[in-house]
């Protein structure tokens, strides 16, 4: 029972523009078991279980370690390519199946959104937290791949850029990730889009090679723009003593942000219409 | 005593666009350098005004496309008002649907916490209350069963065990009842008649005029969108039964399609008595129902079933050509009209509505739910000048033979 009698509030046409994060914060058990179906559901009826979010990056290390890293010798600042490339994909997969699922969340949920009120930011967030697990997972197989490769990690760095690099990954998806999801309502092109998106968006990130590569700086200050580049690169500081342009990840981490701004506005600004739409 | 729910100057409006049945980038790209498009605004609510008390249980009753969802969806916050405001002084969980966000490949007890969750309870009031919940549905067997392997009826069970232990300050029923058999219908009542002695406020948006009644103490009644009455139960039911033939009737008895959606085969539906055009008919008169209709492809064996209720919106009569020897249509067509003659309607004296549901041998084409309201008027058919009370009667028997045996004689 609710028993405090200074409840109060009003519905009016248009909210005042606010993000609304107290409410999010009374709605934060929703956020447990939104997750946590995402979670449970994406893994019933699967043998393997969890284990397929350590198969894919692991599948994935393999063939662009034989494939595309053996084959033509790309350089790697100094780490050994099989890590550089997995120490990539984790991020990168959070990002890539959290745009995806983030996207189309507000479109499978449809139903739920129709006839029940909570923050709508729920969903697309949930939807990120569950490719949040799946690194973590995965997480877990970069440790041993570490030793395995002898690779010299300075610790202190790792527990500063690591979370940094995660962080940083969070932000870079959830703007895109509820533009998309607010556009896919409205217009459901967006629902082609997504893929054809995150994988064009894979071969302009420096998940496979090191930006260093590319051979004008103007090309490499505009892949900057993409703000898996900074969460990438800082991520892997601790494992390399090459350290990276500055004026580069800021660009990504101020293009990070400005999406963010962009997708959180307007997913506000339209998320009280979604139910009319859906 | 304060209101705690003021609702002030609602309208809710729709943009409908014509021809479109969702929007895509390339259309919107597409008339953006054009001036206009052909939109039509539609006021689903206009101007509506009422307030609440706390501890009241409050009817909201119209025809299909009167408002009443709209009314609940903008209270729960699904959507946003065109105009106007609300001021909510509690608590609000509305139940528009039973078992939202169930989830088929969770079991049951997965989907107990995640509804809850959804409904609005604390994890902690869902462990509180979880024994009871199981024990309300009584599927305690199937408790970690993947819901996708219980019975429709079970998963409804579960659905309303969840809803039932929601304890907000004001709670939105929406048409829950519908579903389901009586003896869950009779239960559903008794838990919110339960809910509303603890003091809490009701809305509840109900076709079943008989549960409104004995339950609600105030009901509005919207038309249109906008309120057309409100006050005690009994008096705005009443009203509402007496309320003339839905809006877009060209004259009496008489029913025009409002799409011209090559899907939706029925055209036109006429009523008369005795072979005249009208909506009044009157106790033994003969009764015609033609529904007429086009269809593009031929329809193999067209079946129209109609079904009659009264004003409580119970069933009384439900028939289809399809059950009578000579009504059966052998021959494809797909322009034309199926009549129904009642030639001695034995209908008792009262309002009635009328639901058409068209299509072929397999399925509902189209359906037409409340689409035509009829009155029949008294007539002495008992030949005394009385007649019997109508509040008991829907039918009448006119061959009726009373015999006596006195047994004074054989003393």
């Amino acid at each position: 029972m609710n028993g405090d009698g200074n409840y109060y509030f009003e519905i009016k046409p248009k909210n005042a523009f606010t993000f609304g994060f107290r409410e999010l914060l009374d709605y934060k058990e929703l956020f447990f078991f939104f997750t946590w179906r995402d979670i449970k559901v994406k893994y019933k009826q699967t043998v393997m279980g969890f284990l397929w979010a350590i198969l894919q990056p692991i599948l994935l290390m393999l063939i662009f370690t034989f494939f595309i890293g053996r084959t033509f010798a790309i350089p790697s600042d100094e780490i050994e390519y099989s890590v550089f490339v997995f120490s990539g994909l984790i991020l990168w997969l959070i990002f890539s199946s959290g745009i995806a699922n983030a996207g189309n969340s507000m479109v499978t949920n449809a139903q739920i959104i129709k006839k029940i009120y909570f923050p709508r930011l729920i969903i697309p967030i949930s939807a990120i937290l569950v490719a949040v697990f799946d690194f973590l997972m995965a997480f877990i197989v970069f440790i041993p791949l570490l030793f395995f490769y002898n690779q010299p990690v300075d610790l202190l760095e790792a527990l500063l850029w690591w979370p940094t690099g995660l962080l940083l990954t969070v932000i870079g998806t959830f703007g895109p990730g509820c533009l998309l999801a607010a556009l896919n309502v409205k217009y459901r092109d967006f629902r082609y889009v997504i893929p054809f998106l995150v994988q064009v968006l894979l071969f302009v990130t420096p998940v496979i090679y090191p930006l260093s590569i590319l051979p004008h700086k103007w090309l490499q200050y505009v892949v900057a723009i993409n703000p898996m580049y900074a969460a990438i690169t800082l991520f892997r500081l601790p494992l390399t003593s090459v350290s990276p342009d500055p004026v580069l990840i800021s660009i990504s981490v101020v293009s990070g942000l400005v999406i963010f701004i962009l997708g959180l506005s307007y997913f506000r600004r339209t998320e009280m219409f979604f139910a009319d739409l859906a | 005593m304060t209101p705690i729910l003021e609702i002030q100057n609602i309208s809710k409006r729709f943009r409908i666009r014509h021809q479109e049945s969702y929007l895509s980038l390339r259309e919107t790209i597409s008339h953006f350098f054009e001036s206009s498009t052909v939109t039509e605004d539609f006021l689903a609510l206009s101007d509506v005004n009422f307030s609440v008390n706390p501890g009241e249980s409050i009817g909201i009753i119209g025809r299909n496309g009167a408002g009443k969802s709209t009314l609940l969806k903008i209270l729960s916050k699904i959507t946003p008002p065109s105009e106007g405001r609300v001021i909510c002084r509690g608590r609000i969980a509305s139940l528009l649907e039973v078992g939202t966000g169930f989830h088929p490949e969770l079991t049951g007890r997965e989907n107990i916490f995640l509804n809850g969750s959804i409904l609005g309870m604390k994890k902690r009031e869902i462990e509180k209350c979880f024994d009871e919940i199981v024990d309300f549905a009584g599927t305690e067997k199937f408790l970690d069963t993947p819901l996708k392997h219980y019975s429709s009826g079970m998963q409804l069970r579960l659905a309303f065990a969840v809803a039932a232990f929601l304890e907000p300050e004001i709670l939105l029923v929406d048409e829950v009842l519908a579903v389901g058999d009586s003896e869950f219908q009779r239960k559903c009542i008794g838990k919110m008649e339960d809910v509303n002695k603890h003091g809490r406020t009701i809305l509840f948006v109900s076709h079943n005029m008989a549960a409104v009644e004995s339950f609600c103490t105030k009901t509005i009644l919207l038309n249109h969108g906008k309120i057309l009455g409100q006050g005690p139960s009994g008096e705005v039911i009443s009203q509402y039964a007496n309320l003339s033939s839905a809006g877009n009737s060209q004259a009496a008895g008489v029913m025009i399609a409002s799409s011209a959606d090559s899907n939706k085969p029925i055209k036109k539906i006429e009523m008369f008595c005795d072979d005249k055009p009208s909506d009044a008919m009157y106790m033994g008169c003969k009764m015609e129902i033609r529904v007429h209709f086009s269809s593009v492809q031929p329809l193999e064996s067209p079946v129209l079933g109609l079904i009659v209720k009264d004003y409580y919106n119970m069933p009384l009569l439900g028939i289809n050509n399809k059950h009578y020897m000579e009504g059966i249509i052998r021959k494809p067509v797909c322009t034309g009209y199926i009549a129904m003659v009642i030639p001695y309607l034995t209908l008792f004296e009262g309002v009635y509505d009328l639901d058409v549901h068209f299509g072929n041998a397999f399925k509902d084409i189209e359906v037409w739910r409340d689409c035509c309201r009829f009155a029949v008027e008294p007539m002495g058919f008992t030949k005394s000048g009385e007649l019997p009370d109508k509040k008991l009667n829907r039918f009448f028997i006119q061959d009726v033979e009373w015999g006596l045996a006195s047994l004074d004689n054989l003393k």
